[in-house]
């Protein structure tokens, strides 16, 4: 009897063990379900390129470049802002401060990333958006460059985080050979422990860039929602993840606006896919 | 010596080589100080950032606005309707998630081999992980809400938010199983004890501090996510409670958007409220979740 018990038990563990491939096959089914009927009206090449994003208009044009490029720009912008200054965070963590200051400074980035991007949104239009629309001059601050700033912050907690372990990671007699050598601290970890940690690092950058690509409230809420062909990062831009959240409300079920949405999301998870998949190679090939 | 010319050669050397490699004791100066000022870019902020939402909401709270439904289109009363479904929410989306994600971590940690299957297993949990939320709440609408009919309602969001915070409770899980020595379970394994047995009763018990952090962690970030509620779950304005588990209920992440952004003239009192509100429930759980591993850390004997 208890052998039959600790059976099922066991068969119910390895059951479970799977759920997580389950859950993402069947996440990407059902997106693949609602969204391809997008393609029956509009052919993929140009749902992609199509310059103009009027769903509701009749007929509906339903072209996502400018939303693709609205995320590419927001995201660049943040990437450029949180990279150097998250890699730098993480060098500082890892080598250089007190032990005490070290721990401060970890939770202190733990609770960045804590704080919702709800919050985070709020807390951007209330200060950021008015300073962007003084210091510029602009018409409005909801702008890419708010945008930029507020997901900056957002990424940096991940990046912080991953780089610092892959920087921890890296052999402590790596250092001593570069020390004993009579490099300076800061010689070694340019030209010993930052090449060493590398792989971590990209990795880290890229799991940052992914967190950027697939935040949306946020940057619904301060960037503007233009869904028009950005040409300067002082412009409202529309995202890609804003433009589902945003219009999946009014969206008629089974309507080709509603299977356009559903299409964005299938663009998204393949993006997130392969910004995973890549760093995990990353990750992967450090520990071989 | 000076008429030398081998130290000759030295000493011109010397200035020029300085010049080029410039002097390594100032430039770690200078690096360390970017460094520094690299970290307080992200620091100052954080801190701002907490010190103006308490400063600013902190007046704005009573017990009449915790407890109170919203009144005039939300302009005045309080937010108690969207608190309790935050809870329930966050209910829900545990009571799915934990036993999936616990015997998940179970399998990952005592029975997987290091094969195929098991590297496919953890990809799959960091794909889960990286999937934006907005995509999160596409599948939750065309599933629990189209597919299985439940409609948008405290079942449909709770699943929906249960899938979503299942990779941290595994990988939290994980890392708390592997963390019990492997004596452990081969001292229990040779006193006749089963598998399931050595698990239940040796390797659960010493790991159960980790696994319940992990648990905290999701809860707080299952409170505070609004995209995958907004077409699961949330309700724009409904001053009412729910009846059952297939009603709409207002949330408290959504609420702080739609007080932001889609209701105009709205007190900044009660904006900056909902915001502490919301910031301190889902910073109280990330604290419970730091002080419940510290002092498990100090107990550990191993």
């Amino acid at each position: 009897m208890r052998k039959f018990k600790e059976f099922i038990i066991e068969k119910l563990i390895l059951l479970c063990g799977l759920a997580s491939i389950f859950f993402v096959v069947l996440i990407f089914l059902f997106l693949l379900k609602e969204g391809l009927a997008v393609f029956k009206t509009v052919a993929p090449l140009k749902f992609i390129f199509g310059k103009s994003w009027y769903p509701i208009s009749d007929p509906p044009q339903l072209g996502i470049l400018p939303l693709i490029l609205g995320s590419l720009l927001v995201t660049l912008g943040a990437a450029l802002i949180s990279i150097p200054i998250g890699v730098a965070c993480a060098v500082y963590i890892a080598e250089v401060a007190p032990q005490k200051i070290k721990e401060v400074l970890k939770s202190g980035i733990e609770l960045l990333a804590a704080i919702p991007s709800v919050v985070l949104g709020f807390i951007g239009m209330v200060t950021l958006v008015p300073w962007v629309k003084s210091i510029f001059h602009l018409p409005t601050g909801l702008t890419a460059l708010s945008g930029s700033v507020m997901l900056a912050f957002m990424a940096m907690p991940t990046i912080v985080s991953i780089a610092e372990d892959a920087l921890y990671s890296v052999p402590k007699s790596y250092k001593e050979g570069a020390l004993a050598l009579g490099a300076t601290h800061w010689q070694a970890i340019h030209r010993v422990i930052l090449p060493a940690a590398s792989s971590g690092i990209m990795a880290a950058v890229m799991l940052g860039i992914g967190r950027v690509i697939g935040e949306t409230m946020a940057v619904m809420m301060i960037t503007g929602n233009a869904a028009v062909m950005p040409n300067s990062i002082l412009q409202p831009v529309r995202t890609l993840t804003a433009t589902i959240a945003a219009e999946m409300g009014e969206a008629v079920v089974g309507s080709e606006h509603y299977f356009a949405l559903f299409a964005i999301g299938i663009v998204l998870f393949v993006i997130s896919f392969i910004v995973n998949v890549g760093a995990d190679l990353f990750l992967h090939n450090k520990k071989q | 010596m000076k008429d030398n010319p081998v130290s000759d050669c030295t000493v011109s050397a010397v200035p020029k080589l300085r010049k080029r490699a410039r002097d390594p004791v100032l430039m770690q100066k200078v690096a360390f100080a970017l460094l520094f000022l690299a970290t307080l870019l992200i620091i100052v902020p954080v801190g701002l950032i907490i010190v103006v939402i308490v400063q600013k909401g902190l007046p704005g709270i009573s017990w009449q606005f915790l407890t109170d439904i919203p009144r005039q289109g939300m302009r005045s009363g309080g937010i108690f309707p969207a608190i309790l479904g935050t809870v329930y929410l966050v209910g829900g989306a545990i009571i799915f998630a934990l036993p999936i994600g616990l015997l998940s971590a179970i399998y990952l940690s005592e029975y997987a081999r290091g094969n195929f299957l098991t590297r496919l297993i953890k990809l799959a949990i960091v794909n889960l992980a990286g999937v934006p939320s907005v995509v999160y709440g596409l599948f939750g609408l065309a599933l629990f809400v189209t597919f299985f009919k439940f409609g948008a309602s405290i079942l449909s969001g709770a699943l929906t938010l249960g899938i979503m915070i299942l990779p941290i409770i595994i990988t939290a899980s994980l890392e708390a199983l592997e963390s019990v020595p492997h004596s452990f379970r081969e001292a229990s394994r040779s006193l006749g004890a089963s598998k399931w047995q050595t698990i239940r009763y040796v390797v659960l018990p010493n790991s159960i501090s980790g696994i319940i952090t992990g648990t905290i962690l999701g809860l707080g970030r299952a409170a505070g996510e609004t995209a995958p509620i907004l077409f699961t779950v949330a309700a724009f304005y409904l001053p009412q409670l729910p009846g059952s588990i297939f009603d709409q209920v207002m949330a408290l992440p959504y609420h702080l958007y739609v007080i932001s952004t889609q209701v105009p003239n709205v007190d900044e009192k009660i904006r900056y409220g909902t915001a502490l509100v919301l910031l301190t429930m889902v910073l109280f759980m990330n604290l419970a979740a730091v002080v419940i591993r510290c002092r498990f850390r100090r107990k550990k004997k191993w």
